[in-house]
């Protein structure tokens, strides 16, 4: 049935103002990237007067642009392929297997969402310097302590999630399975994880910008050599002079890689919530 | 909620598999391990989240509630064991409005429940209205829907730094459009500091949430049959009615659980606050993850602090059994 002009007209409104609003702050990242330092220090102009790549050169001098690039990417990395590997298990545990203590689990580990970041943010705090002091393990300071943090920001989410898309798969695949000989392990790796892998993906995107984008324990928790892109972007912005061209560019530089695997991947996202959050 | 759902229907499951499990056909013998057979592996594969969720969330979060107990200061960093016990004297101040302390709690508290009304309210309006208007095949539509997902996908602290830029005085886009463009100031306003500065908050915490009301409510939409639109469709009903009497009613469970999410991450926000603002957030926007923050770290009174961050995480328990309560009693309305 062909819709009325008052829908197409609303629908058109609507897409409109949605779709200025989510990128007019990619536009001014983009234009005032390339505008020279005296433009973007006075009035705002939506036309660069003139267009200069010069600070696509410069953050790297500003601020150690590349070394906190670095340290995000193997914080937010391994923190990712962890909570995956362990949000893998808890869910087919959960998913497969009557036990007692089930409910306790999968509520406890819901409810942690709830928890606001700061009430253990220093607790976590001393008990890194403490793990530090008695066993030389040093979480804080490290990249280790932000990678241990950060899979447990996204493993609520991720169980949650792939316990909902293990029980959308037939159990009759991974009982097949079991019947040929498989082990419980063999049967999740060799039948469970393959026809999952939408959920997976899902739940490993979300994991990597989880810890892509924290910033209250990364600004606490690292110091000079392990700082993240997080706390490092901040950098351009708190001196005297504010080289918003510079700022710009490096926010642009961090946001291409990530926003570029989200858009590939946002198919499997869809697919992922569909069968595994909502139902 | 959701997971209520998974787990009973689970339960089922495993019942009605385990009550066949002996039968004499080949493929039909082990079928899933019993209880004995199973042993202790769930235990073992639960083993490293619960681990992990102890040493990152529990034990933290009850070493919190003890400190809120506790004179706890900078003194005693070293060695908090040793922070002499207070009794409720914390919570005594941080619930005395009399007192500047408490008056400030008070006055951020609800500046946080103003912004977060008016946060979620919008990202959701905004996330429902762009996942119908999208619902319908058209030429640009996994174009728009990938526009739409671009601020979800940001780094945080890129986009709000960009919205810092944005809403600078003499030189950001917003007041070169309404003093330069609109001429709707007098002179150039200050958004950043003073009054307009909740505006702002809101502004790009809407901006940065409603792609996730999209995305889910998107992800519901997907499981409405077709059918229902089609013998609407042939009973005569138009796209606006189908909307009204389908789309929306079918959604309400989605709906449900995103709202409470919404509400528990705006509520406990963080990150948006400190990119835009820094350290200190101007009085009127002063959410209460800033506040906490603030007392603890920066006027170093961790005890205090702590109490704040437990009656805070009380008052989103309430919050939160009261709209599950609500919310199911409602469904169960609907269904009987």
């Amino acid at each position: 049935m062909a819709a009325p002009q008052s829908f197409l007209w609303t629908r058109r409104v609507i897409l409109t103002f949605l779709a200025v609003f989510a990128l007019l702050p990619v536009y001014v990242m983009v234009s005032s990237s390339l505008k020279p330092l005296q433009d973007v220090s006075g009035k705002f102009h939506w036309i660069p007067s003139g267009l200069t790549i010069k600070p696509y050169f410069d953050i790297w001098d500003t601020v150690p642009l590349a070394r906190y690039f670095v340290n995000s990417l193997i914080v937010a990395g391994t923190a990712t392929v962890l909570s995956v590997i362990i949000a893998v298990f808890s869910a087919y545990a959960v998913s497969r297997y009557k036990f007692r203590g089930k409910r306790v689990f999968t509520v406890t580990v819901l409810s942690t969402q709830m928890f606001p970041g700061i009430l253990f943010l220093l607790p976590l705090f001393l008990i890194f310097v403490n793990i530090g002091n008695s066993t030389g393990i040093a979480l804080y300071g490290s990249r280790g302590g932000l990678i241990l943090t950060y899979l447990t920001f996204s493993l609520p989410f991720s169980i949650w999630m792939l316990i909902g898309y293990f029980d959308s798969i037939p159990r009759d695949l991974d009982e097949a399975a079991l019947v040929d000989g498989c082990g419980p392990i063999g049967a999740l790796f060799r039948v469970v994880v393959p026809a999952a892998v939408p959920g997976i993906v899902a739940v490993a995107v979300y994991a990597f910008m989880t810890a892509w984008g924290e910033v209250l324990f990364a600004s606490v928790m690292t110091n000079d050599t392990t700082r993240t892109l997080a706390v490092g972007l901040q950098g351009y912005a708190t001196q005297n002079d504010v080289y918003w061209n510079q700022v710009m560019a490096a926010s642009l530089v961090v946001s291409v890689p990530i926003v570029a695997g989200f858009l590939l991947l946002q198919r499997y996202l869809v697919a992922g919530l569909t069968a595994g959050a909502v139902k | 909620m959701t997971a209520t759902v998974t787990t009973d229907s689970l339960t089922e499951k495993s019942d009605r598999v385990t009550s066949r499990g002996s039968g004499g056909a080949r493929r039909r013998l082990p079928r899933i391990p019993d209880r004995i057979r199973q042993g202790g592996l769930p235990y073992l594969l639960l083993l490293p989240a619960v681990l992990l969720e102890l040493l990152v969330h529990v034990i933290p979060m009850i070493i919190g509630i003890v400190m809120s107990f506790r004179q706890f200061t900078q003194f005693y960093i070293n060695n908090w064991g040793g922070a002499p016990w207070s009794g409720f004297d914390n919570y005594k101040i941080a619930v005395d409005f009399n007192a500047p302390i408490g008056e400030a709690l008070l006055h951020s508290f609800l500046v946080t429940c103003v912004f977060t009304f008016f946060a979620v309210g919008l990202a959701w309006l905004f996330g429902v209205a762009a996942a119908i208007m999208l619902q319908e095949n058209f030429r640009g539509r996994g174009f728009l829907r990938a526009i739409f997902l671009v601020p979800y996908a940001l780094p945080v602290y890129a986009a709000v730094i960009t919205w810092a830029f944005m809403f600078q005085r003499d030189n950001g886009l917003i007041n070169h459009v309404l003093h330069d463009q609109l001429g709707i100031t007098d002179q150039p306003s200050f958004w950043l500091i003073g009054d307009n500065s909740i505006y702002a908050l809101i502004i790009v915490s809407v901006w940065k949430g409603w792609p996730f009301a999209f995305l889910i409510v998107m992800a519901g939409l997907q499981n409405i049959p077709r059918e229902l639109y089609e013998a609407a469709s042939i009973d005569g009903a138009g796209i606006w009615q189908q909307i009204r009497k389908i789309t929306l009613p079918s959604l309400r469970p989605v709906n449900q659980v995103l709202v409470l999410v919404l509400f528990l991450w705006t509520f406990n926000d963080f990150n948006t606050p400190y990119v835009l603002f820094g350290k200190a957030a101007p009085e009127n926007a002063d959410l209460i993850s800033i506040h906490i923050y603030q007392s603890s770290f920066v006027t170093w009174n961790f005890g205090t602090g702590s109490a704040m961050s437990v009656l805070l995480l009380l008052f989103l328990l309430v919050v939160t059994a009261v709209y599950l309560l609500i919310t199911s009693r409602g469904r169960k309305g609907a269904d009987a």
